[in-house]
């Protein structure tokens, strides 16, 4: 349904420019509302983008950067990158990432294994579970917050493990057994 | 009888405005609630704790480096959007439907999710039986033993009271920032408290010199 839409939207590249590399978005279409450049691409462009206009229902895999501008409703992984919400992008969805960037709007729930940075004016409503957290003053969030610390820094250096004075979130070296009954759904 | 104390002007948009340009600047204070709050976590770590005060990176890192789970919820915000619209905020709040719609939104867990809840002072913006309701689903999230933190304005001739953003700087300091002023809802003195969290196994309270009632309940 949306891809016929797409189509009418976003005329298909030239047979001679290749399709992005790596992003395995599970659609056949190109994903970006972004003028699309005539030469071949590098591998030295940014990352791959879902544009403003664009819609997408079901599940997102990429090996590669991703900023979504557009709407998703379903599932977003990108285990080992950077996910970048834009202000104009809507997630219904969840979302598995190493680092995730929000601007826009998220609804689900979010893990990201070393950073989240929800950005003044974005939303989101879920449950968080990520090493680090950033949230500048303006954004709102309404979910819970589970800090998962890194393997590697409490099995690396077990001598070094003396708790810090409490000043990051990392600070501390904690079990983080089970995640309690706080939150509702959070066990995706 | 509080309605009559508390004419119910329409609180909205005033209830949640950010700070203007100019705002004054946080000024931190020590608080023997929050002392007393963080005193009843010590020594324990994988607690749950419920923070009202919307998303905040001071209180956010304050305790998740105690080695807590923190739930964040801006109920102020909730508050805004459920009574806010389309007439009296203060009668809005006797409309079965909205007062449903807030405790969904914000007190929707399961019994004794928490160990622990932070809820500054957003009480005296609810009115009578909301209010009674908040209380009773709050003290059937939290686990027996538990503390919850509540803030009270304590001028009862005062026409507004300062709306302060809440954040945590150490376990006894705290930072206010001034939102707006607004008309409390609810006027509690200590009588008035103790009846409301009559459920509860204790309530404390200090009395400060900028006229703020903080309470500690034990669930």
């Amino acid at each position: 349904m949306w891809n016929k839409r797409k189509e009418e939207e976003y005329p298909p590249k030239p047979a001679a420019a290749p399709a992005p590399a790596a992003s395995q978005a599970k659609e056949t279409t190109p994903m970006s509302s972004n003028p699309t450049p005539s030469h071949s691409a590098s591998e030295s462009r940014g990352p791959a983008i879902i544009g403003k206009s664009v819609m997408i229902k079901g599940q997102i895999f990429s090996r590669e950067d991703l900023t979504i501008d557009g709407e998703i409703d379903g599932s977003v992984e990108l285990h080992e990158h950077r996910l970048t919400v834009g202000p104009n992008g809507k997630l219904q969805a969840g979302v598995k990432a190493r680092e995730v960037v929000v601007l826009g709007t998220i609804h689900g729930n979010v893990e990201a294994s070393d950073k989240i940075d929800i950005r003044k004016d974005a939303k989101l409503v879920g449950d968080i579970k990520t090493a680090r957290i950033v949230i500048e003053d303006g954004a709102y969030f309404k979910g819970s917050i589970d800090i998962a610390r890194p393997e590697v820094a409490r099995t690396a250096a077990p001598a070094q493990s003396k708790p810090a004075a409490a000043s990051s979130a990392s600070a501390t070296p904690s079990a983080n057994a089970a995640p309690a009954a706080a939150a509702a759904d959070s066990s995706r | 009888m509080l309605k009559d104390r508390f004419r119910s002007e329409p609180l909205s948009p005033g209830l949640h405005l950010p700070p203007k340009n100019g705002a004054p600047a946080p000024q931190n204070r020590p608080s023997n609630g929050l002392d007393q709050f963080f005193a009843s976590l010590q020594d324990q770590e994988n607690l749950s704790i419920l923070d009202f005060s919307g998303a905040s990176q001071a209180n956010i890192s304050y305790i998740t480096s105690m080695g807590h789970r923190i739930y964040s919820n801006d109920v102020l915000r909730t508050m805004e959007e459920a009574f806010g619209s389309g007439g009296d905020f203060v009668a809005n709040q006797s409309d079965p439907d909205r007062a449903a719609t807030f405790l969904r939104e914000s007190l929707d867990f399961p019994e004794r999710s928490f160990d622990g809840a932070l809820i500054w002072d957003t009480l005296q913006f609810l009115s009578q039986p909301l209010l009674q309701d908040t209380v009773d689903r709050l003290g059937r999230i939290l686990r027996p033993q538990s503390s919850l933190l509540a803030f009270f304005h304590a001028e009862e001739k005062a026409q507004t009271a300062p709306l302060y953003t809440y954040r945590i700087v150490e376990s006894k300091i705290m930072s206010l920032t001034p939102r707006n002023q607004v008309r409390p809802v609810q006027y509690c003195n200590n009588r008035t408290l103790e009846k409301l969290f009559q459920k509860y196994h204790s309530v404390k309270f200090f009395l400060t010199r900028d006229h703020l009632r903080e309470v500690i309940v034990r669930r």
